[in-house]
């Protein structure tokens, strides 16, 4: 394989590799993709020798498919979960390729190595993306205006790329960019310095509002979920585990199911200790889900349920009041002398919050499909982490990852669920041992008592004002859940995903005397990430808390925050797990919302109140108005959300960014106002939606406004930031407007009545 | 398939054995394999390919298996096929034989969907809503579609869009 590798300056260095490849496409097309070696350091430019045999080999892994007929096709390598990605990355190629977004194609990657990373999780896929690929889209229209000059003998300099064709404009010419392929082909790649990105203000399509690529095919019913897959002599399965998480099967009545009506067979698999990986059950192989369904009612499973069956929310609870009485186990940060500044306080506030389990419910059940034939594992998932559902197939079930082929399919909600690769491996562990392809389909009660939760929490929190009303000091013991997990061979506790608070979280490091502690209690219940981990509970608490202290202070809600932010601009990390906080952006966005929402202005009656909050997470700073009104009989109706965001220099696709904030102010309102887990003898109680309701059409904001505040940031994402200021400026609210302090979720659990 | 509905009644505890129907689903007939007890839903899906029909929770309380059995939305996951009958079923895929009724249209030209899943159970109870009140109000809204979650929260375009369908609907023909 001869290639001829020249290395440059990275205009912006992400911390990998950047391969620029071509290659001519066999139908006769122009192919140009980058891929990420896990090395950091320059860009470098990989062009095949022309006409040599290599040249065919780079095909699979491009991005970027320009056919002779001009046809555009862009790979979207990022899974869509509802999240825009899939027509927001694209939307980047394109507009620096100078075509129109209706000859462009957009098609769904495999989960390949030729693509880099390719976990949609931490509303990352944009930030780590946003800036290759524009350099991916001009670098294409470079060689095409190349290609164009050549034929027509002139300089580059003099023709133009404008909606899928390179223009003369001095003569008139024209050639569309089909035209050009077969001469673009031969071109090498240009260095990435020559390479002009363009002008932002520019952009024709970024910035606009435009339509998810997959719309047409959702609203007339066509397949795109991972549910919807269907194969030539496709088998069924459901999944039987122990309720109580991790049990282990003692016996089942395999031979009654396996006699059963459509059933195909019927097997213990005994799964391995890995709470998140392939747990312990019974599957039933059968010829349609339904046969499978219930040929499942008809199972009888004898569980070894192990030490998790004496845990429940009850005793967790009890626990954490024990703990609250004693130092915590873990010094997070200690800053000053808190003790002494608790001494001298002119004022002290103290309050315990606490919040529930919750399940990530994605609408679209888990599911996968597997076929094992011939040693080479073929799975179609919907997933959020191709890469972890390869990994962890391999590695439980010993099939090498070069013999494991993830095809990406559309998932029905993410939310960080499908970050998880359970139901990825039960379903390749079950096509183990039928020689068909086969579905898994999980039921909703399946969902429901075996997801990876979002871990509850109690947090004891004290706060010392002095007599001018300012914050002097702050302290919270985190009480929080861990897992007990092996690493390096030995058991380790380690805290459930979001539920490890960092020293640095607002406002550690703006109190002079601050002193956070954690301890976490073991269970044996799974975690993990929930959209905005850690964020989606800590704005609640701690935005919550500092508006008991403004109160508290006699001060105004807004003016206390904002002297809290101090005048500090930016605000470095101070601890492994920190992060630089800008607090000049916060300020911006809170002045910001505050005008539009007319914060203070007006008076408002008895029952009605505005609340305010505000969050930095996932690289976005948010702030929040609402505007509630509680009746006397404690219903709740939030009337209005104002909601302010800094997520730098450019929303790439308006539309989707104001589906993304609006969808994550009633998903957090949803959260806020029903959702809860009991858990009792190790296993989730709830079952459906009808005890694990989900918020509704009419409990959603009747006005929800979004705003982004254009700063000179880097592009980043919106899949989470948005959510975690919803609970505590709505919490807030409901302080304003009757008096009463929400300190435990969720509100469908909280006597609001006033009188 | 009155005589499995039949059949099923006399033989209510041998309701896994297999029978035979004929289903008229949009406009066609077919001719189905199933246990009398199997919902709608899973013959939509595992035996007509019409996968349109999602499956949510199996109970009715999420809405995503919504389609219309003589026009009245339905939830399929708790119809079984044996009570079918002669009845026309309607999904998804056979709401409009263009793709393109003022919902489908109106769901496209406002970006209603986010992970999209529920949208198929939600617009075939808008349809519904929108043939008996040509121009709801957002509490008549509100409570038509009550039943259909969407786990993303598009409600507010999902009422707009509503909202958007219905001025489609009232436009003649041929003008834009």
């Amino acid at each position: 394989m001869k290639r001829t590798t020249r290395s440059v300056p990275a205009a912006q260095d992400f911390g990998r590799r950047v391969f620029l490849r071509q290659a001519s496409a066999g139908a006769g097309g122009l192919v140009l993709g980058v891929y990420w070696s896990p090395a950091s350091g320059a860009v470098t430019a990989s062009v095949p020798a022309a006409g040599s045999a290599a040249v065919a080999a780079f095909q699979p892994s491009a991005f970027i498919r320009i056919a002779t007929t001009g046809a555009v096709t862009l790979i979207s390598k990022q899974p869509e979960i509802g999240q825009g990605i899939k027509t927001s990355l694209p939307m980047v190629i394109a507009e620096e390729l100078e075509v129109g977004w209706k000859d462009v194609v957009v098609v769904q990657g495999d989960l390949d190595v030729a693509y880099g990373n390719q976990t949609a999780g931490g509303s990352t896929s944009t930030p780590n993306n946003y800036n290759d690929f524009r350099r991916l889209g001009a670098t294409a229209r470079t060689m095409l205006v190349q290609a164009a000059a050549q034929i027509w003998r002139l300089p580059p300099g003099e023709c133009v790329a404008a909606d899928g064709a390179v223009h003369h404009r001095a003569s008139g010419r024209w050639l569309g960019y089909g035209q050009l392929v077969a001469v673009a082909s031969t071109l090498p790649v240009p260095e990435a310095a020559s390479v002009r990105l363009k002008d932002p203000k520019d952009y024709k399509l970024l910035g606009t509002r435009v339509g998810g690529v997959d719309n047409a095919a959702v609203v007339t019913g066509k397949p795109l979920f991972g549910i919807d897959v269907r194969l030539p002599g496709m088998l069924y399965a459901v999944y039987e585990k122990c309720p109580a998480f991790g049990g282990k099967v003692v016996s089942a009545n395999l031979d009654a199911i396996k006699a059963l009506p459509g059933v195909r067979d019927a097997f213990v698999i005994d799964g391995t200790a890995n709470l998140t990986g392939l747990m312990p059950g019974v599957a039933i192989v059968a010829e349609s889900t339904w046969a499978a369904f219930s040929a499942r009612r008809q199972l009888e499973v004898s569980w070894h349920e192990g030490a998790v069956a004496a845990q429940s929310w009850d005793g967790f609870a009890a626990q954490a009041q024990a703990l609250s009485r004693q130092p915590g186990a873990t010094l997070l940060r200690k800053d000053g002398d808190p003790a002494a500044a608790f001494a001298s306080a002119a004022k002290t506030v103290e309050a315990a919050y606490s919040y529930p389990f919750i399940s990530h419910a994605n609408l679209e059940p888990q599911n996968c499909t597997a076929w094992l034939r011939d040693g080479a594992l073929e799975i179609w998932a919907p997933t959020q982490n191709p890469a972890a559902g390869q990994n962890l197939v391999s590695s439980t079930l010993g099939v090498p990852k070069d013999r494991i082929t993830l095809h990406i399919t559309r998932s029905g909600g993410g939310f960080g669920r499908r970050l998880s690769a359970d139901y990825i491996v039960e379903a390749a562990a079950i096509a183990q041992r039928v020689g068909a392809p086969v579905k898994l389909t999980w039921s909703r009660e399946d969902d429901l008592r075996h997801d990876h939760y979002r871990a509850g929490g109690f947090h004891f929190l004290r706060g010392a004002l002095d007599a001018g009303g300012r914050l002097t000091a702050w302290q919270i013991h985190f009480v929080t859940f861990a897992n007990r997990v092996t690493r390096d061979g030995s058991a380790v506790l380690q805290p459930g995903s979001g539920a490890n608070l960092s020293g640095d979280e607002f406002p550690g490091r703006w109190v002079a005397n601050c002193l956070l502690e954690q301890t976490a209690i073991e269970c044996g219940i799974p975690m993990g990430p929930w959209r905005a981990p850690g964020s989606n509970v800590y704005a609640w608490v701690f935005q919550s808390f500092i508006d008991e202290l403004a109160h508290a202070a006699g001060d105004d809600p807004l003016a206390f925050r904002l002297a809290l932010l101090g005048e500090q601009e930016i605000v470095p990390a101070t601890g492994d797990r920190g992060l630089p906080y800008s607090a000049g952006r916060m300020k911006r966005v809170l002045h910001e919302v505050a005008d539009r929402a007319g914060w203070g202005r007006g008076k408002l009656a008895r029952g009605q109140g505005q609340g305010i909050a505000f969050h930095f997470s996932h690289r976005g700073y948010v702030a929040q108005v609402a505007e509630v009104t509680v009746s006397r009989a404690g219903e709740l109706k939030v009337d209005r959300v104002v909601v302010v965001s800094d997520i730098g220099a450019q929303i790439v696709n308006l539309s989707g960014a104001e589906n993304q904030v609006q969808g994550s102010v009633i998903d957090a309102l949803g959260t806020l106002m029903f959702q809860q887990l009991d858990i009792q003898r190790g296993r989730i109680v709830q079952r459906n939606f009808g005890d694990y309701p989900m918020i509704g059409m009419s409990d959603a904001p009747t006005r929800i406004e979004v705003h982004f505040l254009k700063t000179d940031q880097p592009v980043t994402g919106l899949g989470e930031p948005a959510f975690p200021p919803l609970a505590p400026a709505v919490c807030n609210a409901i302080f304003a407007a009757t008096g009463k302090r929400v300190r435990q979720l969720p509100l469908s659990r909280v006597d609001l009545r006033w009188s | 398939m009155a005589a499995a509905s039949e059949r099923q009644a006399s033989f209510p505890f041998d309701s896994n054995a297999m029978s035979h129907c004929t289903l008229q689903v949009n406009g066609q007939l077919h001719e189905v394999e199933a246990a009398p007890d199997t919902p709608l839903l899973w013959v939509l899906r595992d035996s007509l390919g019409l996968v349109g029909t999602k499956f949510g929770c199996g109970v009715g309380q999420c809405g995503a298996c919504t389609v219309h059995i003589d026009s009245v939305p339905t939830q399929s996951c708790r119809t079984p096929v044996s009570s079918v009958g002669r009845k026309k079923v309607v999904t998804i895929e056979g709401l409009d034989p263009k793709g393109a009724h003022p919902l489908q249209q109106a769901w496209q030209e406002l970006d209603v969907p986010q992970c999209g899943y529920c949208q198929a159970g939600q617009i075939m109870n808008a349809a519904a809503l929108l043939k008996e009140n040509p121009h709801p109000t957002d509490a008549e809204i509100d409570g038509a579609m009550a039943g259909n979650l969407c786990r993303c929260a598009t409600y507010l375009r999902i009422r707009a869009g509503i909202h958007r369908a219905a001025e489609i609907a009232a436009k003649p023909r041929g003008r834009p």
